[in-house]
């Protein structure tokens, strides 16, 4: 076996592989925060939360109803957009004409009515969640053992953010979004339904926030504590990756998810703060993010 | 006159309110449960320990006569400055004569200070290490339940025995974590096995694949989980996705509890190994327990929540006996009666503050074997409390005596 920097090559590429499959949680959150902020100017503190009633949705569907993970796919990012819609619609709206602060305050007030309600209800230990018949098992790739999920939520989460990407800066869909972002009134005049765009978007960005939640189901413990966890992290990949930018967002993601899976390696202890260091080091440097536009 | 005259009161008003050491005895007792009512330990410890309490207050009903007796509970929010403040606030302003459960250590060792400062009494059901009746042991702690040697050593000489002498941690980087490495190690080492290193992670982590990857890099035999409550989970769920159990590794939990295998499921931890000093469906005693407590709480009691029970029913017994909730004259009286209740028979409270009884080596049982809705354990063998237990030897305090 041979030695990397005094690593086995087999713990260090099996690392990178991990740092793969959380870069795609990473980018994934991140996308939807950046959609967001990025074109309707909310710091959206819900996402976290927004993310766990994916989670949880997916659960109940299956425990409740009996709907499998594939059909969950579908129908727990529709219900967390809708929902995402109304927030939008009847709170958030209001606070449009303020500060951001407000939006800010507001979206981490939601976010901490809806954990504590599911704390209530389930406890804090986290549901089970099994893993779909057809993902399970792995594959052996020689220096680790990789199990099918990781490797659809890794691939699956790629076409999702490609796909996102996509829609926003190459169909005309898109780019009514980014010109009602940049000049409303303007956009207004020709007829596009501002609001209700703004809503949609509110909307689209909460459902991939959900959807990331589905996929981390199986995998990570369905806890109403989840979300509050991940996205202190998830707004530092935005930080670093520019706030407004798409492609920084999922570009970042992914890059910061192999960084915390070597610093794993070499230094465990730092694997919390690494993301952090850097992101001070960035907005040090270059504030606008790495692949932001100043402003 | 008047400058003098105000000074003069003030100090006597001042001097009236500093609290006074060495806490006398009076007729209201009052018992405070501090524990984790929203984290990670809310499931194995939280509202359940408080039903528990309340459940000894109610069985002693009608023996306490001349007293009043009160339960209180509080979250720490699993953080030392909270579970260190309001043991203050408990002991300096509201009369709290007891302060029982307090899950994770160093929460634990704050208010074991704080309450040998004040004279106040600390039954831990719930905190394991075992610096709480070691280095930091204390006359006014007693530690009921279990403690991070017992764990280690009772699974951790069977497994020894069974023929798996090589060993990796995964540790969570506190205080128990590093505390239940230490005794399984010195167990383990104790009957020719071998630890082969460890990784460490940070408390509530969500994703152990990368330290799994570590373990299974290291070819050991037996991967130890240095962890409880959601990490200990996410750890077991996650093992069983890389296939760790499924490549020859045998996986063990140091601390688990029913609650965790409610939520990971027979299917993910079957055959695995624990110890444990109590299980709701050992005998008809605490088959009654459990089901009762079920009834109140819609769980079976953890061992923690068990152990709250039984510390409660003993102090609250002890003060009967002595006719005061005096904390001297109280602790005396909880060291010289032996514990019987449905938790222990014929348990001790050695001088260094460790409640001596007996543990179980349990294996849980596969699905098909299980009966019903918490039906989990099959008991394998029972060690005897001194065996399980640390000898007598690293209280400070007892090394100073003869």
């Amino acid at each position: 076996m041979t030695d990397i920097f005094g690593i086995p090559s087999q713990v260090l590429l099996g690392q990178i592989v991990l740092g793969l499959i959380n870069g795609s949680f990473y980018a994934m959150l991140s996308l939807g925060l950046a959609v967001i902020f990025g074109l309707l100017n909310i710091i959206n503190f819900a996402h976290g939360a927004q993310y766990m009633t994916g989670a949880f949705v997916a659960w109940m569907l299956l425990n409740y109803l009996g709907i499998n993970y594939w059909a969950a796919l579908v129908i727990a990012p529709l219900t967390v957009g809708m929902f995402g819609m109304l927030v939008e619609r009847f709170l958030i709206a209001r606070l449009a004409h303020l500060d951001h602060l407000y939006g800010l305050l507001l979206t981490f007030g939601v976010a901490l009515i809806v954990q504590g309600l599911f704390r209530n209800t389930y406890g804090s230990s986290g549901m089970a969640y099994d893993i779909p018949e057809a993902l399970k098992g792995g594959t052996n790739l020689g220096f680790m053992f990789l199990p099918n999920y990781r490797a659809w939520v890794i691939v699956a989460s790629i076409s999702v953010c490609l796909l996102t990407w996509f829609v926003i800066e190459k169909t005309r869909l898109g780019s009514y979004l980014r010109a009602a972002t940049e000049n409303p009134a303007l956009t207004q005049t020709f007829g596009i339904n501002v609001p209700l765009l703004i809503t949609l978007t509110y909307g689209f960005g909460a459902a991939l926030a959900a959807l990331a939640g589905v996929f981390a189901a199986p995998i990570y413990s369905v806890n109403p504590n989840m979300g509050a966890d991940l996205i202190i992290v998830v707004f530092a990949v935005v930080v670093i990756g520019g706030m407004g930018s798409i492609m920084g967002a999922i570009i970042t993601g992914f890059m910061l998810g192999l960084v915390e899976g070597l610093t794993k390696v070499f230094y465990p202890e730092a694997s919390a703060t690494v993301i952090f260091i850097i992101m001070v080091l960035v907005l040090l440097v270059k504030p606008a993010g790495i692949f932001g536009r100043p402003a | 006159m008047k400058k003098i005259g105000h000074f003069l009161a003030a100090s006597i008003i001042f001097s009236a309110m500093s609290p006074v050491q060495g806490h006398a005895g009076d007729t209201e007792v009052k018992l405070g449960v501090l524990t984790d009512m929203s984290g990670i330990f809310s499931d194995a410890n939280g509202k359940g320990s408080l039903v528990a309490a309340q459940m000894a207050v109610d069985d002693m009903a009608g023996q306490l006569a001349g007293f009043s007796v009160h339960v209180v509970s509080a979250d720490h929010q699993n953080k030392p400055d909270i579970g260190a403040g309001i043991a203050r606030k408990w002991f300096d302003e509201d009369g709290i004569d007891v302060v029982l459960d307090i899950p994770v250590s160093p929460i634990a060792l704050a208010v074991q200070s704080i309450a040998e400062e004040k004279d106040k009494i600390v039954l831990l059901s719930s905190a394991g290490s075992s610096d709480i009746t070691g280095k930091a042991c204390s006359k006014n702690t007693i530690q009921w339940t279990y403690n991070t040697f017992a764990l280690s050593n009772v699974a951790g000489r069977a497994m020894v025995e069974r023929g798996e002498k090589a060993w990796f941690f995964i540790t969570t980087d506190y205080a128990f974590g590093h505390a239940l490495e230490r005794d399984a190690t010195a167990a383990i080492e104790a009957g020719g096995g071998k630890s082969l290193g460890h990784a460490l992670n940070p408390i509530a982590t969500p994703d152990f694949s990368s330290y799994l990857l570590s373990a299974q890099a290291s070819g050991a035999n037996v991967i130890a989980l240095a962890s409880s409550g959601g990490d200990m989970q996410s750890a077991v769920k996650q093992a069983a996705e890389f296939g760790i159990q499924a490549g020859g590794q045998k996986l063990l939990g140091l601390l688990f509890d029913v609650t965790d295998i409610k939520a990971l499921g027979l299917d993910v931890t079957k055959g695995m190994l624990l110890a444990t000093p109590f299980y709701w469906d050992r005998d008809d005693e605490s088959r009654a327990f459990g089901q009762r407590f079920m009834k109140i709480h819609g769980r079976a009691p953890t061992m923690h929540q068990a152990g709250v029970y039984s510390a409660t029913l003993h102090y609250l017994k002890s003060v009967a006996a002595a006719g005061t909730d005096e904390t001297q004259a109280v602790l005396e009286k909880m060291r010289e009666t032996p514990v019987n209740d449905m938790f222990a028979r014929n348990g001790t409270i050695r001088e260094d503050g460790q409640m001596i009884h007996d543990f179980y080596l349990v294996e849980v049982k596969s699905p098909s074997e299980s009966k019903g809705e918490w039906d989990y354990y099959k008991v394998l063998s029972t060690v005897p409390g001194e065996q399980a237990f640390q000898p007598l030897g690293s209280c400070p305090r007892l090394a100073n005596k003869g």
